[in-house]
């Protein structure tokens, strides 16, 4: 049946997946070659293969450098850019407002302060490099009790009530988090600060793709097996209650899956903007509004994107790195822009 | 037994009782319309009676069973609601949207059934809105919005449909096929109507809402009486009897002192 319908095109879902999924496999082997130090695509397929046989690599720096460095990073791309898509969109039906990211339960304000806490008082020195991580973990589940407490409190998980409290909540955890960087009168702290806040994967290690892969596998697992749900109450809460849903459990469902896995991933990544907001959308314009179709894109495509990001940080301006939030921003903004321009476009031209 | 029925049903909005003390018994099969002003509680009154807000006191029940006692899925399966309104355009295709009608059929984790699209084909044809299946949604205009999602509400496969403003958005043409469309389909079904002679002329049964309770109900023609007309409205009425089709038709005013509320959304 055709149609002149503007907008409402879409792209078949299974050949589009199979397509970013080759595409994302083809960008992490070149990735691996690019950076402070350029290798050959060559050696960088040597030292996979044998690594994957379970050896290792003929070359020992070509060999460190891929399989120690740069893999390990690479791997935490492609899942911190699947998991904040997912979270992004997971995010935007929950409170039913396409603005929404990722960050907006306070996540990443808490994370923040957690940070901080351990950049400039050391504090958790004694769990050395996790340190970090398990500063950023506990201030962002710290940050999204509060927000759900207040939020339960007041009279439940309402969209407005979320995106309120989260708003203000971020906003008083960033004002903690100035205060702390402000006292510390440390600059090498904080810039470490700073550069957190904005994102960045340059500390990747082995040790954190595991717990990164699971938090997304099995929150994608989750979402997937609520997807009709979740088409429900993108509709609205009366529409998804009257269809069967029971739209609080699911709101708290949501709220706690989000948060944990938006957790998991700041406490590795620091706050990357933008990937969230943005990637979900893309998914919509290009397969529709259905989140059986919507989270397999979303994932697939913030984790392409995410990997391409964190190369442009890393090779832009070598040897310094630039935080990922910075890149995520200057390749977004437009993108939401040409974006907000199409959708004004498929709103205005049904009538004609 | 009435395929709904409510005892002493309260319902309420942020803790304020708009209607209280409901008895209603809707047979199955029949046309039931809600009416009233703006704010007489039409809209809360029919979210308590398909169990979106829990009664503020007494009960619905539907074949002799209590809401409260079945889960969101079974009541899903028993009683569809039509909204006035949804929410904001989606980037959903006409046959997307309706096909959401199967979701209470369904594991939140299935995909569409093998029978489900022609159910929802079905459905669409009922309103008239079957070439328009491949459509975005955000393209239609508003009437055709409410009637795809009535056709949602249809494709539910519950045998009680309750309706808020049906007609509403819907020229004079689309308002006379839609109540007739709910009639064939043969279900129950209760309406929230603004429209006085279209609950005249389409309905089995009235029931006016008025000063936080139910102040009339019954047959249109012994309901939709100048006297209540007045009361309630505070307009003149006049009613006439169709004696080929034996239907009540109102004539409203003239020289009313207030114009009748219609087509006002609530």
């Amino acid at each position: 049946m055709s149609h002149n319908r503007p907008g409402g095109r879409r792209v078949p879902v299974t050949p589009l997946v199979a397509t970013l999924v080759v595409l994302t496999l083809v960008s992490a082997v070149v990735s691996l070659a690019l950076g402070s130090e350029p290798l050959t695509i060559s050696g960088v397929v040597d030292v996979l293969q044998a690594r994957l046989a379970g050896g290792r690599g003929a070359d020992p720096t070509y060999d460190t450098i891929v399989w120690e460095l740069r893999a390990p990073r690479v791997l935490m791309a492609l899942v911190v850019g699947a998991g904040l898509s997912i979270a992004g969109a997971c995010m935007q039906t929950l409170v039913r407002n396409p603005l929404a990211d990722p960050y907006l339960l306070g996540v990443s304000s808490g994370a923040g302060v957690g940070a901080t806490l351990v950049i400039v008082l050391g504090v958790l020195s004694g769990l050395g490099v996790w340190a970090l991580s398990f500063g950023a973990l506990g201030g962002a589940l710290v940050a999204t009790a509060l927000v759900f407490g207040i939020s339960m409190a007041q009279g439940g998980i309402t969209p407005l009530r979320l995106v309120l409290t989260g708003v203000v909540m971020s906003a008083a955890f960033s004002s903690v988090s100035s205060f702390l960087v402000f006292y510390s009168a440390d600059p090498r702290a904080t810039q470490s600060v700073l550069f957190w806040l904005l994102g960045s994967l340059s500390g990747s290690v082995w040790a954190q793709v595991l717990p990164s892969v699971i938090a997304v596998s099995l929150a994608v697992a989750v979402l997937m097996a609520l997807h009709s749900w979740l088409d429900a109450l993108a509709a609205g809460p009366e529409v998804a209650a009257s269809l069967g849903v029971p739209v609080a459990a699911l709101r708290i469902t949501l709220f706690v899956l989000v948060s944990v896995l938006v957790g998991v991933l700041v406490a590795v990544s620091g706050g990357i903007g933008f990937v969230g907001l943005v990637v979900p959308h893309l998914a919509r314009i290009l397969v529709g509004a259905r989140h059986r179709c919507v989270l397999p894109v979303a994932a697939v495509g913030g984790a392409l994107f995410l990997l391409w990001v964190d190369v442009a940080a890393r090779v832009a301006v070598r040897p310094q790195e630039i935080p990922l939030s910075v890149v995520t921003g200057l390749v977004g903004a437009p993108v939401f822009l040409l974006l907000l321009g199409r959708r004004h476009y498929t709103y205005s031209g049904g009538e004609g | 037994m009435s395929h709904l029925s409510s005892r002493g049903l309260a319902a309420a909005v942020g803790g304020h009782t708009i209607v209280s003390g409901v008895d209603l018994d809707v047979p199955r099969g029949s046309m039931f319309a809600l009416v009233g002003r703006n704010g007489s509680g039409k809209s809360t009154l029919v979210r308590a009676l398909v169990g979106l807000r829990p009664p503020a006191a007494g009960s619905v029940a539907i074949d002799g069973v209590d809401l409260r006692t079945l889960t969101p899925r079974q009541r899903a399966t028993r009683v569809a609601y039509v909204p006035q309104e949804d929410g904001p355009p989606e980037d959903l295709l006409v046959g997307e949207m309706v096909a959401m009608g199967r979701i209470p059929h369904r594991q939140p984790w299935a995909v569409d059934a093998k029978g489900e699209s022609p159910l929802v084909m079905e459905a669409l044809e009922l309103v008239g809105m079957a070439d328009k299946v491949d459509r975005p949604c955000q393209h239609l205009s508003g009437g055709e919005r409410r009637r795809v999602l009535l056709a949602r509400g249809i494709a539910q496969g519950a045998d009680l449909l309750v309706l808020d403003e049906p007609t509403n958005h819907l020229d004079v043409h689309h308002q006379i096929q839609l109540l007739e469309t709910l009639r064939a389909l043969g279900c129950t079904v209760i309406a929230a109507v603004h429209d006085l002679q279209l609950a005249a002329a389409h309905f089995d049964a009235v029931a006016v809402l008025h000063a936080g309770a139910v102040h009339a109900v019954g047959r249109p023609a012994d309901v939709l009486t100048p006297a209540t007309v007045h009361d309630v409205f505070d307009v003149p009425a006049t009613q006439l009897t169709d004696p080929a089709t034996g239907r009540v038709h109102l004539v409203l005013g003239p020289g009313a002192p207030v114009p009748a509320p219609r087509k006002v959304p609530a």
